[in-house]
């Protein structure tokens, strides 16, 4: 007895030695991020709230000077308004600058789709919408990619919404009445889905796919889709994945993390930070995990009966081998 | 003609043992097939490596019902229709993907238990052989169906294992071709692998495990000293009804006891796994479809593979293929290569246990640097160094087990 | 005694193995059952409208054809008739009830004829006595909806029908 535990000791160590180097370990070597200097940096996500401080991190890093600077003030103005008392009835009246083009029409402008904005105030966090209305690319911390930030699809917003406490009421209005229960899958569609195709959802950029009795509607349909994903495409450099496995082809913490703040773990890219909040984020996540991982309540839900059943069956079965064994020595 | 008995029963055991010498083969495989008593746990790895490959023919059949092999369909087929429309087809997915990877765990355990207790020789060189031969069809098999759900990592690994067959300087370019019947892992590619996955390589697996079975009967299984056991004396007396005094137990169902215990254990581990902890061995890389276009920021084999390829990574590239070459077969020879007379445990054969254990340790720093970045110095210095020791390892033995003294036995 | 106690834990430990083994094959079954996909795929709309007397539409439901024959006055009606804005229609699964083969409709004899075995069926899908199919053509489920017929729900009228013994 004592010789097999100390032989069973053996095995389970070096099985356990092996799994650490080559999982754990391994996978926190390829996926480090180290600054110029070498060191480790790490990528947190502060719970979907939005301050800026990765932003100027990034900014302090890059060692351009003006960035940082502007970076800070942009994101101190942010936090000055947040404080501001918005009032709803005026927010109602600015938002009708938004309402024109956020008229839920589904219209590509200037490269995309304009999304739907019925629970904004659900799944967006409040920082971010007040960055977002002052400066778009700034907010989404895509910036790097204009010379000019107005140039943004949604640049002009900071001219027609110029004054801080219109912000602050606009917003206000948004968080008292944009903000409905929402679903997950209509926390998707107003998101991602303009960008991203889920085809295991049968979604593409124009959202749901109708079905067709004919093959020739089919195809016209496809030509659209076509026509807009080479718009997406033209806007940002390249056409973004399709989301129908990322649940299982990233990590949980990628992907909180990259969705928090997208240049944080790739670096350049042109995805914008679309601001979710925690909540907007969960149910994002539960609709991708509805997509890509629809066997997980099953999986969950069946586990502990199987692995109960092999517990007894290994109990049973010690129960007969003592009883073999018993008068062997 | 044989005699038969006009009045047997059908079915009845006369019946039966007149057609198909039935009680003959029950005593030969079962009860009177002599399993020495001084053994461990590892003696029933052979068992729960029989049990795994039989969960993998289990769900691979209900996996075969709904895949495509076809480069448009596969990871659709996989992952859409498998995954989230049959009815259990995930569970059967993912006995299946944490079967492979973990086949090669208890396979290796088998193998070092071999080499540790010396069941490679004196009689028991073709059981070893037998055994090599099913390393290499698993690892086959493993490869082939790794390249089935056509996800990044299938593609990637498809291209770099295929153009290993270029030979280096040979520039064999055409073999390469031939092999994929494509300038690049395409259709034909995924067809053909499939057909090796679930036809051929199952085949010749099934032959071996037979084969393997079949090398065991007459030297019968070492134990825990190597002690040289008169299986035929040692029968006798239990066949006398001394238990106690029998050095052996017989197969069925005294040893099968054991080994269903210890398959029990196992299972726990097993659907543990699957059900909670199945990210090790279903690399989430491999969830992004291939795509010929964008190979992914790292690249590397399942774990079972690492320490071979981190013997191909650290030379240039025909020394590496030489030294891969040499790797994939070392294995094979260890019967001829261990000149030494003992069959025993390696604590009782001194210089001996030391080699194992370097091996050992060797192998495990192999597989630990054959998945990490290859741009990192250090790991780059202790990869070249861990892959030299491993080439030197066999020409070692073959000197230490030179002047190994002859053990005497006291039993 | 010790015997006993051996036979004993051997058979407590198979049986409990045999019913683990059940649970696998409820999950085979499971495996071998039709896809949500082919389940959802099981309801066709038929436009009736489309449909000249005395010619036999086809239609696909369930990969099987679907005859869809609209009566003229002179027809003999029939109590398996379906009837939407006054008009008569037969409506059946287009598959020989013998052994599955497809008869064709002549349009002289207003009959269904079935090459295979000679099985001879009337306008309104009833079997000829004496010829190898034994029952009349089968009804699918249908739900009627203005002038569309949606095959695959079972609505009021079909439901009669079952009751009253028509169709299985």
């Amino acid at each position: 007895m004592y010789r097999e535990l100390k032989v069973l000791a053996v095995v389970v160590f070096f099985s356990l030695l092996t799994y650490y180097l080559v999982e754990p370990y391994a996978h926190h070597e390829m996926h480090k991020k180290v600054d110029a200097n070498g060191t480790e940096l790490v990528i947190e996500s502060h719970g979907f709230t939005y301050d800026g401080r990765d932003d100027i991190a990034e900014a302090k890093r890059s060692g351009n000077e003006t960035l940082v600077a502007t970076k800070i003030d942009f994101w101190k103005d942010v936090v000055e308004i947040s404080k501001l008392e918005g009032d709803v009835t005026t927010g109602e009246a600015v938002f009708a600058n938004c309402a024109g083009c956020h008229n839920g029409m589904s219209m590509n402008m200037g490269g995309v789709i304009v999304p739907n904005l019925d629970h904004a105030g659900r799944i967006y966090d409040k920082n971010y919408l007040i960055a977002l209305i002052k400066d778009p690319a700034m907010a989404s911390n895509v910036d790097h990619k204009y010379a000019d930030t107005s140039m943004h699809p949604m640049g002009s917003i900071k001219f027609t919404v110029s004054d801080n406490q219109q912000i602050a009421d606009v917003v206000a209005y948004m968080l008292e009445k944009k903000a409905e229960e929402v679903t997950p899958k209509e926390a998707y569609e107003e998101a991602c889905v303009r960008c991203h195709a889920l085809r295991y959802k049968k979604m593409t950029q124009l959202g749901d796919t109708p079905t067709f009795k004919h093959k020739k509607d089919a195809l016209a349909h496809e030509i659209k889709v076509i026509e807009e994903q080479e718009k997406v495409q033209a806007y940002m450099g390249n056409l973004p994945p399709d989301l129908s496995m990322i649940i299982r082809a990233r990590s949980a913490h990628f992907l909180e993390t990259f969705v928090a703040n997208p240049q944080g773990q790739l670096p350049g890219t042109s995805m914008p930070r679309v601001g979710l909040s925690q909540e907007g984020y969960d149910k994002v996540k539960a609709y991708l995990t509805e997509a890509g991982d629809p066997s997980k309540k099953a999986r969950e839900e069946l586990g502990p009966w199987v692995i109960g059943f092999f517990i007894i069956f290994t109990i049973l079965a010690y129960l007969w081998k003592k009883s073999m064994w018993r008068d062997l020595h | 003609m044989a005699h038969f008995d006009k009045n047997a029963k059908p079915f009845s055991n006369k019946w039966l043992d007149e057609r198909i010498a039935i009680n003959t083969l029950k005593r030969v495989l079962n009860t009177e097939y002599w399993i020495p008593k001084d053994i461990n746990f590892l003696w029933a790895m052979g068992m729960v490596l029989a049990a795994t490959f039989g969960l993998l023919v289990i769900s691979g059949i209900f996996l075969l019902m709904y895949y495509k092999p076809d480069t448009n369909l596969a990871f659709d087929s996989v992952n859409y229709t498998i995954m989230a429309e049959v009815g259990y087809g995930w569970l059967w997915r993912h006995i299946h993907g944490v079967g492979a990877s973990i086949v090669f765990l208890i396979i290796y355990i088998h193998m070092f238990t071999g080499i540790y207790y010396g069941s490679y020789k004196q009689g028991r060189e073709l059981i070893w052989l037998s055994g090599m031969g099913l390393f290499v069809a698993f690892s086959a098999e493993a490869f082939s169906g790794y390249m089935l759900p056509w996800g990044q990592m299938s593609y990637w690994a498809g291209m770099v294992i295929t153009n290993l067959f270029s030979g280096g300087s040979l520039e064999a370019y055409g073999l390469v071709e031939w092999i994929r019947g494509d300038y690049v892992p395409g259709d034909a590619f995924l067809t053909r692998f499939f057909m090796l996955h679930v036809l051929l390589i199952p085949l010749v697996i099934i032959g071996l495990i037979v084969l393997h079975f079949g090398t065991l009967r007459l030297p019968h299984v070492n134990n825990q000293e190597g002690a040289e056991i008169d299986f035929v004396e040692a029968g006798e007396l239990w066949k006398a009804g001394k238990r106690k005094e029998s050095k052996v137990i017989p197969f069925s169902p005294v040893f099968l006891s054991k080994d269903i215990f210890v398959m029990g254990v196992y299972f726990i581990l097993f659907f543990y796994l699957v059900f909670y902890h199945f990210d090790f061995a279903m690399d989430p890389v491999n969830f992004d479809p291939a795509d010929g276009l964008k190979t992914p920021a790292h690249i590397y084999p399942e774990w079972y593979f690492l320490w071979s390829y981190e013997i191909l990574r650290p030379f240039g590239k025909d020394v590496g293929l030489i030294a891969f070459a040499i790797a994939q077969v070392a294995f094979v020879f260890l019967p001829f290569i261990d000149r030494s007379p003992n069959v025993a445990p390696a604590h009782k054969r001194g210089l001996f246990q030391i080699w194992f254990w370097v091996l050992i340790i060797d192998l495990i720093v192999l597989t630990a640097m054959g998945k990490l970045p290859p741009t990192d110095p250090v790991f780059a210095i202790v990869g070249l160094i861990s892959a030299c020791l491993f080439l030197a390892m066999g020409p070692i033995l073959f000197i230490i087990t030179i002047f190994e003294k002859k053990l005497e036995k006291g039993e | 005694m010790e015997k006993k106690r051996r036979d004993f834990m051997g058979l407590s430990l198979g049986l409990f193995t045999a019913a683990g083994g059940v649970g696998a094959l409820y999950a085979m079954k499971r495996t071998w059952d039709p896809l949500p996909s082919v389940q959802a795929a099981g309801f066709s709309t038929i436009d009736l409208a489309l449909a000249k007397p005395n010619e036999l539409l086809v239609e696909k439901w369930r990969g099987k054809p679907i005859f869809i024959l609209k009566k003229t006055p002179e027809m003999e009606t029939h109590k398996r008739d379906i009837i939407v804005g006054g008009e008569r229609y037969h409506v059946s699964i287009g598959l020989c009830t013998h052994l599955g083969c497809i008869p064709a409709y002549k349009k002289d004899t207003k009959t269904f004829f079935c090459a295979c075995h000679g099985g001879v069926f009337d306008i309104s899908g009833i079997q000829t006595p004496g010829l190898p199919p034994p029952s009349p053509l089968e009804i699918p489920p249908f739900k009627i909806e203005g002038t569309t017929l949606v095959l695959g729900e079972e609505g009021p009228e079909y439901l009669q029908m079952k009751t009253d013994g028509l169709t299985v």
